[in-house]
């Protein structure tokens, strides 16, 4: 056994491969552009500032994660880009136009699956084509198509409440991406996965990204994925949401699970821990009121440590 | 499998609870048979069997058990003949015997003649009040509640307004819709919709809240918007608790009947029934009200297995 741990090398150091793809990754056109973006909500406590000057940048195809401590706005920020939240102040473009609501060119995929219960699985991927006027047959092609790509085509005729959550969320991410949208938004969408089918999920998702010409930009709060994911990490911290930093990741690609003890994939996790896990700092207030007292309700002698 | 396991779990319940069901019928009916057959139970009547020597007493009159045994005692005194009659209950409560016979008189050989309504003409028209009193409630308040929960401004509108009708009582507009809409049936249904209409607005605004946000929002997020977004995720979404609802409110439009039917002329199954207890034929009422609980009560255990056909996704039809 290696007892004396190497020197990890930085999370800033890039083998020349690994460069030269971010290298051809700034050479494609920007799709999304978010510049000086802020966020305040109005609440009955007073104002809340969720979001402070928020600038980044999206290529095209890149897979980008978004990362922070809960509360730092990370949902706040994909709702304004999916246009179902209006931003305060700066801007956020897609494809150079300001994003003013929700459009077919973003498609969103949510933590809790939230599809149709109604409908069938094959109904809840023919919804989008069908907003967009296309008639019932081409629009069930291209629903059977999304449905093969994610491995469901025998539970086309299902409702979404007879499959399991990692079926769900193949489900929900084939309605997104039947739309063809320029960019695939994902709030936390493995959260509620247990770790097995998470990761099955996430090599999945990594085949879909690699095969169909689609940027994703990928809430999490799991280190691992994110850097097994992503080809760039956006850091957040809360109050307000500021952008903390934003990481290229330096483990190659293709990823496979093998890579989680690679020296890259360690220097990167240490690192966005130092960020999000800094030395122990005052809580904000509102958790400050959360203080378990703990009262012993059973015999003094009966312990279980 | 897991589906099997939970069927057959499901099945062991079902049954208990069909027993359980039964039970909670049969019951009353227990009391009413002991009462009704029992003489030592209650039976503070008697029935004459043959006047003897009484002269005010007659084949079938009911007296009291004290003034039988009073004539008893004076025909004794007398050496008249002595009355002979049997412990009976008064006549507001007949044996279910009788009223199952007029169950069956009612329906099968309902009587011929025109001023005293059968029991089924009765039935068929106090049937039709409802199914139009109910129908024009819900063409107004199924819209207008899920308009209402669906966009904040309309319910802000007209939810505070609705909310103080609905305690103004019904059955107080009954003399002004006769002066409207004159002494036929047209009160009787304006009663039956004022005493539904602002419930169901409520209760429907209400429903259409609970409806997940994130549904409507992913439906946003795919392009669906206006009133596209109405039709095709708020109706749809809410349609197993709006089925429900509509199930209560039409129990709520029953209650409604009596009163609204008691509104200008007198008609339908209230009509029967103050005519039948007029006659003091109480087993006839009892048959009548009897029938419009089996009635209410069987249209809402049809609709209640229907709603398990027409939403195979809702979990919580299956709970019922
Ligand atoms: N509708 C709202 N009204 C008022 N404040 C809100 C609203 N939505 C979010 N906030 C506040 O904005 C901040 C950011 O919330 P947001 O949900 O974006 O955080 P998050 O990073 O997604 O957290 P989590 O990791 O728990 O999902 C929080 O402080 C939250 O209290
Ligand atoms: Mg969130």
């Amino acid at each position: 056994m290696n007892l004396i741990e190497p020197m990890l090398p930085s999370y800033l150091d890039q083998s020349d491969e690994v460069r030269a793809r971010f290298e051809r990754i700034r050479q494609r056109e920007v799709i999304l552009e978010v510049r000086k973006l802020g966020k305040r909500y109005r609440s009955p406590q007073g104002e809340i500032e969720a979001l402070r000057g928020i600038d980044f940048s999206v290529r095209r195809r890149e897979f980008v994660c978004v990362i922070g401590p809960s509360g730092c706005g990370k949902s706040t920020l994909i709702r304004i880009l999916a246009g179902l939240d209006k931003h305060t102040s700066g801007e956020a473009l897609l494809d150079g136009k300001p994003i003013t609501g929700p459009g077919q060119d973003r498609g969103m995929v949510f933590q809790g699956y939230s599809l149709f219960p109604w409908l069938t699985v094959k109904k809840n991927v023919m919804f989008g084509p069908r907003m967009k006027g296309e008639g019932h047959d081409q629009a069930e092609r291209d629903a059977k198509l999304w449905l093969e790509l994610v491995g469901l085509e025998k539970f086309a005729d299902a409702y979404p409440h007879q499959l399991s959550g990692g079926m769900r969320q193949r489900v929900a991410i084939a309605r997104a991406l039947v739309n063809q949208p320029r960019i695939l938004l994902m709030d936390e969408p493995f959260g509620a996965l247990d770790a097995q089918t998470r990761a099955k999920m996430q090599t999945h998702l990594i085949d879909i990204w690699k095969n169909i010409d689609v940027t994703v930009l990928f809430i999490t709060h799991d280190l691992d994925e994110a850097i097994y994911l992503a080809d760039r990490i956006l850091v957040l911290k809360a109050h307000p949401g500021e952008v903390q930093e934003v990481i290229e990741v330096p483990v190659p690609r293709p990823r496979t699970p093998g890579q989680f003890n690679s020296p890259e994939f360690r220097a990167t996790k240490a690192r966005l821990e130092a960020l999000i896990h800094p030395a122990p700092e005052p809580l904000p207030e509102d958790e400050q009121a959360v203080k378990p007292h703990m009262i012993r309700f059973t015999d003094v002698h009966d312990n279980v440590e | 499998m897991i589906f099997s396991l939970f069927g057959r779990g499901a099945d062991i319940d079902a049954r208990k609870r069909t027993f359980l069901a039964i039970g909670s019928f049969l019951l009353p009916l227990l009391v009413w048979c002991l009462v009704s057959y029992a003489p030592f139970v209650w039976h503070p009547k008697v029935l004459v069997t043959d006047p003897g020597g009484v002269d005010y007493f007659q084949v079938d009159m009911l007296v009291d058990k004290a003034m039988f045994k009073d004539e008893v005692a004076n025909m004794e005194q007398s050496h008249l003949a002595l009355p002979v009659g049997r412990p009976s209950n008064p006549i507001y409560l007949p044996a279910p015997d009788d009223v199952a016979k007029a169950f069956y008189n009612g329906f099968v050989h309902p009587p011929k003649s025109t001023d005293v309504p059968s029991m089924p003409a009765s039935l068929w028209h106090s049937v039709q009040i409802i199914f139009w009193g109910f129908l024009i409630s819900s063409l107004i308040g199924v819209p207008l509640g899920i308009v209402s929960g669906t966009y904040n401004l309309v319910g802000r509108l007209n939810e505070p307004f609705i909310e103080f009708f609905r305690y103004l009582p019904a059955p107080a507009f009954g003399a002004l819709a006769v002066a409207i809409l004159g002494i036929y049936d047209g009160p009787k249904i304006a009663i039956i919709v004022i005493g539904t209409l602002f419930q169901q607005v409520l209760i429907i605004a209400n429903t259409t809240r609970k409806l997940e946000t994130t549904l409507i929002e992913a439906a946003r997020t795919l392009g669906s918007k206006n009133l596209k977004l109405l039709s095709t995720v708020v109706v749809p979404g809410i349609l197993p608790d709006l089925y429900r609802d509509q199930r209560i409110l039409l129990g709520w439009a029953w209650t409604y009947l009596i009163v609204a039917e008691l509104i200008g002329t007198s008609s339908g199954i209230t009509w029967f029934i103050t005519q039948q207890a007029r006659y003091q034929h109480f087993d006839n009422v009892y048959a009548a009200i009897m029938t419009i609980g089996i009635i209410g009560f069987g249209t809402d255990l049809v609709l209640g297995r229907l709603g398990r056909r027409l939403f195979p996704w809702d979990r919580t039809q299956d709970r019922q």
